[in-house]
């Protein structure tokens, strides 16, 4: 562990009430890559996230964001903390009743004393980045699915943060939408000299812009390396994730009782 | 024999189940009255709020106290014609309006148009994250979110029972004077010289401000802790409703016996 690495999670685990969701996970993210956390829906990326960003803490272990650890700091230090991280959100989560323009302008104004012509410079700069200064006055509902996440893309860089993190940035995109956040992620990254963390289990569209990875399961990590070691990657529960095979660890049935009992109504 | 057990054993976790919550809702509260100090500097906040929450609830309120008015003038002089006194209606209808109906009556109808509007509002801003979004942009929800609404509903409901009970006094007149020809002179001195301003007016508003607190927090409260789903905030807001209006019942019991009763 060094300076170089702006995330260190150290033997982090986590629970809901009983139900484990991270088992003593270990990961870095250095500074100015892109890493992806990749798994099935439910093995707690989200949760890492979450963790990473203050928002929980952890069972036990510790996670620190620029050598600082998240889960002792105070609201006001966590406060500090949070206005260098930015964050796209899984559905975009702008805020309803405000227009495009406002939607970014909000941390600006809620943060800094910038002159009103400053700000609305600063806004149609973040969003000329996502290709959206047209789309300023527009309110979010009348935005499609792929616009909302580059709107919420740009509120995410709002402040030039240190660390951008991304919840699902491809779930439920069409094929075009879903290249360009592609794209995005990796240009905004390297432009503001950011470090990013991208949660998907979409990994043919992560694979092409991230510099390494981590892949968990059931709470740990199974398996980590750079994109093209994870693609030829012979480990069972690897190959049948990234090759969206039926057939593998990671069983298709949901654990039950035997089906011909089921069927039979023994078990009722 | 389980069921024997099973009874007392549900009772006992409902019982604790409330008190927690009940609990928690405190906490709640002094949170919000701690985050309130982003009110006092940009007040805009509040008054953003106050539009939403008070300004919109203005049609409902005036229609509602005028027939609640036109009403209880048909009722009151039917009543006090009997004994020979129907030109006592203005006193009755001020005395029951001021007094009783409407804060209590201001109140339901603002819980159940403003009330539940917050908290779907905010259960909704939940479900779609926003909240979260707000925390990850180091920006506290429940000071940028949940206290101007406080205050805004606090604002709000003494101020449009007032409008009630003016609409209500206006509809009582146009029934007692211009419809069953009480003497105008009559109908105002009276009611001048019964109403007490401290006792019944003065009264009124500090139920109504009581009112606004209980309906208010409900709302805020249910909305802020509703599941993230639809349903869960489907279910908040109808609790809201429901809780909202047995508080409103229940605290205009307790107040009227302490303030006009002088237990």
């Amino acid at each position: 562990m060094s300076g170089s690495n702006l995330i260190e999670v150290q033997s982090v685990s986590f629970a809901y009430d009983q139900r484990p969701v991270l088992k003593n996970i270990n990961l870095v993210v250095p500074r100015g890559k892109v890493v992806s956390i990749m798994g099935g829906s439910g093995c707690g990326k989200t949760t890492l996230l979450r963790l990473i960003g203050g928002q929980l803490k952890p069972s036990s272990g510790s996670v620190k964001v620029d050598g600082e650890s998240v889960e002792t700091l105070s609201a006001s230090q966590l406060t500090r903390l949070r206005r260098k991280m930015g964050m796209l959100f899984q559905m975009g989560a702008l805020f309803t009743d405000l227009n495009v323009y406002e939607n970014i302008a909000f941390q600006m104004r809620e943060h800094t004393d910038l002159p009103e012509a400053i700000i609305y410079d600063l806004v149609m700069m973040k969003l000329h980045a996502v290709g959206l200064h047209g789309a300023y006055k527009l309110m979010p509902s009348e935005l499609s699915g792929g616009m909302a996440r580059r709107v919420a893309l740009a509120r995410a860089i709002a402040l030039d943060p240190m660390l951008i993190m991304y919840d699902e940035p491809f779930a439920g995109l069409d094929p075009i939408s879903l290249g360009v956040i592609g794209i995005l992620i990796r240009k905004l990254n390297d432009a503001l000299g950011a470090t990013s963390i991208v949660v998907t289990h979409d990994v043919q569209e992560s694979l092409k812009i991230v510099d390494y990875v981590y892949m968990v399961s059931d709470g740990v990590v199974v398996a980590e390396g750079t994109a093209e070691e994870i693609r030829s990657s012979t480990l069972p529960f690897v190959h049948q994730f990234v090759w969206g095979e039926t057939d593998g660890p990671v069983a298709f049935h949901y654990p039950s009782e035997s089906y011909s009992d089921l069927l039979l109504g023994r078990t009722l | 024999m389980r069921a024997i057990i099973r009874i007392p054993a549900s009772i006992g976790h409902y019982v604790n189940d409330r008190l927690w919550r009940l609990g928690y809702a405190s906490r709640f509260l002094f949170i919000i009255l701690i985050q309130s100090g982003t009110c006092l500097i940009r007040p805009r906040l509040v008054l953003r709020e106050t539009y939403f929450i008070g300004v919109q609830s203005l049609i409902i309120i005036l229609v509602s106290g005028m027939f609640v008015g036109l009403v209880l003038g048909l009722q009151m002089y039917d009543t006090l014609e009997r004994f020979g006194s129907g030109e006592g209606v203005g006193t009755v209808v001020a005395l029951a309006l001021v007094r009783e109906l409407g804060p209590v009556l201001s109140a339901l109808l603002f819980a159940s148009r403003a009330g539940t509007a917050v908290t779907a509002e905010i259960g909704l801003m939940k479900t779609t994250e926003q909240l979260s979004a707000m925390e990850m942009m180091a920006i506290e929800p429940v000071a940028r979110v949940i206290a101007p609404r406080f205050w805004a509903g606090i604002i709000s409901l003494p101020l449009l029972t007032s409008m009630f009970n003016v609409m209500g006094i206006f509809g009582g007149y146009l029934v007692g004077v211009k419809l069953l020809g009480v003497d105008e002179g009559i109908f105002w001195s009276q009611m001048q010289a019964t109403v007490d301003f401290r006792e019944d007016v003065l009264n009124g508003i500090i139920k109504s401000v009581v009112f606004a607190v209980a309906v208010i927090m409900i709302a805020v409260f249910e909305g802020y802790n509703s599941p993230p789903t639809a349903e869960g905030v489907s279910a908040a807001t109808t609790r809201a409703v429901v809780t909202s209006s047995l508080a409103i019942l229940a605290l205009d019991f307790v107040l009227t016996a302490f303030m006009f009763r002088g237990i």
